[in-house]
C-alpha cells in the first residue's frame, strides 16, 4: 500500500506536521479500453478533521498516483461534477468529510447506472439528452423581450412552487441511487422528472401538456415506486421524489 | 469509446438499509409482492385439485395441516398485511398525498417528501404484519 507521508508543504493542505490521524483510500481502477473488471488499489492518506473525500483523491492524485481519472471542478458543492460513490453510497466527494463517514476505510467507486469512463469518471451522455427531451426551458409563445412588459412577474408563493427543484445541479447522484434506473435502462430518472416538475409548476410555463405527454410512458412517471432514494442522497435539497409525486398528481387529476 | 454500463441491476434492490426506511419499505414491498405472486400460483394449484376428486383435494388439504404448512401460511398472513398497508401509503403518496409542500430549501436539507408520517406508516404496517402473524400462529397452533 503507498503511503502519503504527513510534511510541511504549501502545495496542499493535508501535508501539514500536524496531521496525526490516517485513513485508507481505496479507489476503484478500472479503464474499460483495457481491463476486464474493476480493481481496487488502496493508499494510506493523512486527514483533519475537514478534509473531505475529494481532498484525498486529489493528494493521491498529486503525490502517487497521476494516472487515477476523476472529474471535479468547483469543490464546493455548486457545479456537480464530483458524484462518486462513496462507502457504497452516492456522494458528492467534495461535499463529504471524512470526519462524517466514521470509517477509517474510505472505498470510492463510480456511481452506479451510469456507464464508465475511467475510474471514477462516469459518462453523463444519455442522461444529458434525457435532460434536454424533458425539454428543460419556459415555453410560451411571447418572450420578455418583444412583450409589453420587461419581464414575468411572480409572487414568492408561486416562485416557491418550484424553486428547490431549480436547485439541481446536475451531478447525477438521484439517478444513481435509484433502484428503477438499476434494472431499466430506459426509465427516464428522477432528475430529468423532478426536472419535469420544474418547468410545469412554473407559471410563466405553457409546455405542461408537451411534458406530461413524453413522461406518460411505459418507461416513464410510472416506473418509480416512491423508494426515496433520489432524495435521500440529493446534495441540494431538491428533493426528486416529491417532485415526482406532485407531477403524478397532474396525471392522475389530483392536480390542475 | 467502449463503456461499461455499470448497472447495478437486482442486486441494488439488496443492501436497502443504506437508503433509509423508505428504500427498506420498498424492498419489502418488492419481497412480499414476490411472495404473495408464489402463493398466489401455488393456491390456484392447490384449489384445481378439487377437480381430481374429493380424496386428491383432501391429500392436499392435510399438506396445510402440518407444523411447515403452519408456518407458510403465517408468513403469507405477514406479507399480505404488510403488502396491503405499506401500498395504501405508497398509492396515496404517488398521489401527492402526505408528501409535503415545495417550499424554499434550507441547510441542512432535510426532503420532504420522506416525513415522518411515511416513517410512521411504515412502522404501522411492519407492526400491523406482525400483530397478524402472531395471531395466526395463535390460530393455527392454539388448541
Amino acid at each position: 500500500m503507498a503511503t502519503i507521508t504527513p510534511k510541511l508543504s504549501d502545495e496542499f493542505p493535508l501535508t501539514i506536521a500536524s496531521s496525526t490521524n490516517s485513513v485508507t483510500l481505496r479507489i476503484s481502477k478500472f479503464n474499460p479500453k483495457t481491463d476486464s473488471t474493476a480493481t481496487f488499489v488502496e493508499f494510506k492518506v493523512p486527514v483533519q478533521k475537514w478534509t473531505t473525500v475529494l481532498d484525498i483523491i486529489l493528494a493521491v492524485k498529486q503525490h502517487l498516483d497521476p494516472s487515477v481519472a476523476v472529474r471535479y471542478s468547483c469543490r464546493q458543492a455548486s457545479c456537480g461534477s464530483c458524484g462518486m460513490k462513496i462507502n457504497g453510497k452516492p456522494a458528492l466527494a467534495c461535499y463529504t468529510k471524512i470526519s462524517e463517514l466514521n470509517s477509517n476505510v474510505v472505498t470510492v467507486e463510480p456511481m452506479n447506472n451510469f456507464p464508465i469512463l475511467r475510474d471514477l469518471a462516469v459518462d453523463f451522455t444519455q442522461f444529458f439528452s434525457t435532460h434536454k427531451k424533458l425539454k428543460p426551458y419556459i415555453i410560451r409563445d411571447d418572450s420578455e423581450v418583444t412583450g409589453d412588459t420587461k419581464e414575468f412577474l411572480q409572487t414568492p408563493k408561486e416562485v416557491e412552487e418550484y424553486l428547490q427543484f431549480s436547485y439541481c445541479i446536475k451531478c447525477g447522484l438521484c439517478n444513481s441511487a435509484c433502484p428503477t434506473m438499476a434494472t431499466d435502462t430506459s426509465f427516464i430518472g428522477p432528475q430529468a422528472l423532478a426536472q419535469a416538475y420544474r418547468y410545469i409548476a412554473d407559471n410563466r410555463d405553457n409546455g405542461k401538456k408537451d411534458r406530461l405527454k413524453i413522461i406518460d410512458d411505459s418507461h416513464g412517471i410510472w416506473r418509480c415506486h416512491f423508494a426515496g432514494s433520489c432524495s435521500q442522497v440529493c446534495p441540494k435539497g431538491v428533493d426528486p421524489a416529491m417532485g415526482i409525486q406532485l407531477l403524478r398528481g397532474y396525471l392522475l387529476g389530483f392536480r390542475k | 469509446m467502449e463503456r461499461q454500463s455499470n448497472r447495478e441491476g437486482i442486486k441494488g434492490w439488496l443492501n436497502p438499509g443504506r437508503y433509509g426506511l423508505e428504500r427498506v419499505a420498498y424492498w419489502l414491498m418488492r419481497l412480499t409482492g414476490l411472495g404473495l405472486l408464489v402463493y398466489f400460483i401455488a393456491h390456484v394449484f392447490e384449489t384445481s385439485s378439487i377437480v381430481n376428486g374429493k380424496e386428491a383435494w383432501q391429500k392436499m388439504l392435510e399438506l396445510t395441516q402440518t407444523t411447515e404448512g403452519h408456518i407458510i401460511l403465517t408468513i403469507v398472513i405477514g406479507m399480505c398485511v404488510f403488502h396491503t398497508a405499506n401500498g395504501i401509503r405508497v398509492m396515496l403518496g404517488q398521489g401527492g398525498v402526505g408528501v409535503g409542500k415545495p417550499g424554499r430549501p434550507d441547510y441542512p436539507y432535510k426532503p420532504a417528501s420522506l416525513n415522518s408520517r411515511h416513517k410512521l406508516c411504515i412502522l404501522a404496517s411492519i407492526g400491523l404484519a406482525a400483530l397478524a402473524m402472531m395471531y395466526g400462529l395463535a390460530v393455527l397452533f392454539g388448541e
